[in-house]
């Protein structure tokens, strides 16, 4: 059993716990991600590692209410237990073993979409702990929906906010930032890592493509185990078929076929709307990984 | 008294009942049919059965207890040699095994070995019989990683010889194929699973759930951190094959292994349990093992008209003939010498599969002959879900993050088959880690091999 420490909900529908996880904590690096299952009866869901601390042994994970199994974890309290709780899984972002003096001489940015903020930060908090200050573009549908801006700001070299609907920061989609602060602003990006809705990461590949920047993605695709067992997870990138939960989740998005992977993230659309209407009434969503902001 | 060359018949749940629901579908022998098939045994001195055991139980003692009715008897002389009767007594093919030794067999049919086994362990469960432990511990500690039934029988082993065991499990239940792989209805998970491996516990054994050794900790953190002093790998290998066809990513393609994890691990048949399952209306197997056999029925018992797609014949379909025979009853239908060439698709979902008949040619390496396509005998057979069960292979998360770990070109760690030593000091293996996907006796027997190469490391120490 593993404990929540801290429960708050930072916008409508969007929560941050702090979970006692002591072997994750002790050799999470930044990129991996945890699988979570509530109780007995319960679903595995990914969920990416927004912070860590080594010594309190504490994960810290930030979910978005998107179907049954997150509507339920999010009446989680303090004091309350997670049944299960397994990681890190995947494989840590490159920079992470890259040397540091080659890292420095690059220019990094960072585009984060809806709750694609929560794993971006731990990538930019690790760079900037080792001396290196990246370029940070944090989109959000509304201002109320904007999660962990004084972090990141405590973090990122530049930040940049936008909203889709004008009402606060820059006004538009993060794809247009992009193009803003190249084309406009004559600013130069060595790698871009783009983390958020796939539909949000795959419009960012093809800007990035165009002005010529390297791009990595964080995948979010369907999992169960995230050991590599049983392919649920899998997709193109080029011709090659990867598992996320191994091989990644990041890849190369220039060459992951964001299409396929946005139709298998559908697969289970019916069955988990009716989950999801036997809990209440209202909405039904998409499928998927339970961290990512909606992809329709 | 019935015939004495026929085994006493067991018996079992109606098919037409039984493709309907979950429930075990052999319900075993009580104990007077145990003791009327035991006394079919002759009891041969030099006893061919016991060669036929990847484990060597004394099988002519333990049918001779049973004929007696000293059940309790014939548990302890089948617990010397084997930690996982309930289990083993299921799940092997005996057939090629102990059975296929047995005398009797020569003109009649042989001893139902597996069944009396299976008594005589299910009666313990019930009775509440216990396993025999240490008597003193010695102070040494093993890590034991994977609780399939290699790390299970290994950490058994050593529990009784006063080893400190610690196992640790990668998902959040403990058994590894015999919870995520064997269906319900062939190995109860409750009612003999988990009372199999609590009585490993009862031994001092400890379990820790939800540690992927290669990422929530290394081999090597083990030895140097926690102070481990030996280790013995039983990983499996769940890592499951595609065909590399056009078409596979198609919405409703799906590995044994996933299909088989979500019916059986998170029990996705069952409504009370949150984990989704695309049943299918109409759903091919690509494969003839035993997996592809318990993807079929499970996908029969969720609803769908179920087609094995084999590409070679009958004859060398590798899953045991009961569960062949089982599926048939049940009214799994047979697509035989067929091979998929190419899965088809509409708006990302599978809409059919693209066939080729084949024919068989020459033998090949492994002695069985090879399937040749029949040229121009291209067809479609129109289907919802494809179910892909066409083998696994170890998963390289744990030899790719341990220091000095030899493996062969399959990414099988090498390990020697007496003592299940590997190239690592302190380092020991065996199981499907090892061997690739085999089978559950097979693994029990590697996990015996372990313990055994672990007490010689240590016991000096």
């Amino acid at each position: 059993m593993y404990k929540i420490l801290k429960a708050e909900e930072l916008a409508d529908k969007i929560f941050l716990m702090d979970v006692e996880a002591p072997r994750v904590a002790r050799h999470c690096e930044p990129g991996q991600f945890v699988i979570v299952k509530m109780d007995e009866k319960g679903e595995r869901i990914p969920l990416t590692i927004c912070d860590y601390d080594r010594e309190k042994g504490t994960i810290t994970i930030v979910f978005q209410i998107v179907g049954a199994s997150t509507e339920k974890m999010a009446d989680l309290k303090e004091g309350d237990y997670f049944r299960d709780f397994t990681g890190p899984l995947g494989c840590a972002s490159e920079f992470v073993h890259e040397d540091i003096e080659t890292l420095k001489n690059k220019k990094m940015l960072f585009v984060a979409g809806g709750v694609g903020a929560a794993p971006v930060y731990p990538q930019v908090k690790w760079l900037h702990e080792h001396g290196i200050d990246a370029d940070v573009i944090v989109g959000s549908k509304t201002k109320d929906l904007l999660i962990l801006e004084d972090e990141m700001k405590a973090v990122a070299g530049n930040l940049y906010v936008c909203t889709d609907d004008g009402s606060y920061g820059h006004s538009g989609m993060v794809t247009s930032m992009v193009e803003k602060l190249v084309k406009e602003e004559g600013k130069k990006y060595d790698v871009c890592v783009a983390i958020g809705p796939m539909i949000m990461m795959k419009f960012t590949c093809l800007m990035t493509k165009e002005l010529g920047i390297p791009t990595i993605v964080s995948m979010n695709p369907i999992m169960v185990d995230g050991t590599g067992m049983c392919g649920a997870c899998r997709l193109h990138v080029g011709d090659e078929i990867k598992f996320a939960c191994v091989d990644g989740p990041e890849f190369d998005g220039h060459l992951v076929n964001f299409d396929e992977a946005m139709k298998r993230q559908m697969m289970y659309k019916t069955q988990e709307g009716r989950a999801m209407l036997k809990l209440q009434e209202g909405n039904t969503h998409h499928g998927g990984c339970g961290n990512c902001g909606g992809d329709n | 008294m019935g015939d004495v060359m026929k085994k006493v018949p067991v018996r079992e749940q109606d098919p037409k009942v039984r493709a309907t629901n979950f429930e075990e579908v052999c319900l075993g022998y009580n104990a007077e049919e145990a003791m009327e098939e035991a006394s079919r045994c002759i009891n041969c001195k030099n006893a061919k059965c016991i060669q036929g055991c990847p484990v060597a139980i004394d099988i002519p003692a333990f049918i001779k207890e049973v004929k007696e009715g000293d059940f309790e008897g014939a548990y302890k002389t089948i617990g010397l040699s084997s930690a996982l009767p309930a289990i083993c007594g299921r799940v092997c093919p005996q057939e090629s095994q102990c059975e296929g030794k047995c005398i009797r067999g020569i003109k009649g049919e042989p001893i139902s070995i597996g069944k009396l086994e299976r008594f005589v362990a299910d009666y313990a469960l019930e009775h509440d019989i216990k396993p025999e432990g240490a008597k003193e511990h010695n102070g040494h500690k093993v890590a034991i990683i994977g609780s399939g039934p290699a790390g299970l029988t290994c950490a058994g082993d050593l529990a009784k010889l006063g080893y400190d065991v610690t196992v640790f499990e990668a998902l959040h239940e403990l058994g590894g194929v015999l919870v995520y792989g064997i269906p319900e209805f062939r190995l109860p998970k409750q009612k003999v699973v988990a009372k199999e491996i609590e009585k490993v516990k009862e031994l001092g054994v400890k379990f820790e759930t939800n540690v992927v050794i290669g990422k929530s900790t290394t081999i090597d953190q083990l030895i140097e951190e926690e102070g481990f002093e030996a280790v013995f790998i039983g990983s499996g290998a769940g890592l499951p094959k595609f065909m590399g066809i056009p078409g596979e990513n198609a919405n409703g393609v799906f590995s044994a292994n996933e299909y088989l994890t979500r019916s059986n691990l998170m029990k996705a048949f069952d409504e009370n349990y949150d984990t989704p399952i695309a049943a299918g209306k109409k759903v091919a197997v690509v494969g003839g093992g035993n997996v592809a056999m318990d993807a079929a029925r499970t996908a029969l018992r969720l609803g769908a008209e179920v087609h094995i797609v084999y590409r070679r014949s009958e004859e060398e379909l590798p899953a045991r003939v009961e569960e062949v025979h089982h599926a048939k009853e049940e009214g799994i239908i047979f697509d035989l010498l067929t091979n998929p060439v190419e899965i088809l698709q509409e708006d990302g979902w599978v809409t059919g599969i693209k066939c080729v008949k084949m024919e068989l040619g020459e033998p090949d390496a492994s002695g069985r002959r090879r399937p040749v396509p029949v040229e121009g005998s291209e067809f479609t057979m129109d289907v919802d879900t494809v179910i892909m069960s066409l083998g696994t292979s170890p998963n390289p998360l744990i030899s790719s993050t341990t220091e000095g770990l030899e493996v062969n070109k399959w990414k099988c760690i090498v390990a020697d088959e007496e003592f299940g030593k590997t190239s690592k000091e302190g380092v020991y293996a065996g199981g499907d880690a090892v061997t690739g996907a085999a089978t559950v006796i097979l693994a029990m027997g590697a996990g015996k091999a372990g313990a055994k190469g672990i007490h010689e490391y240590l016991k000096d120490k």
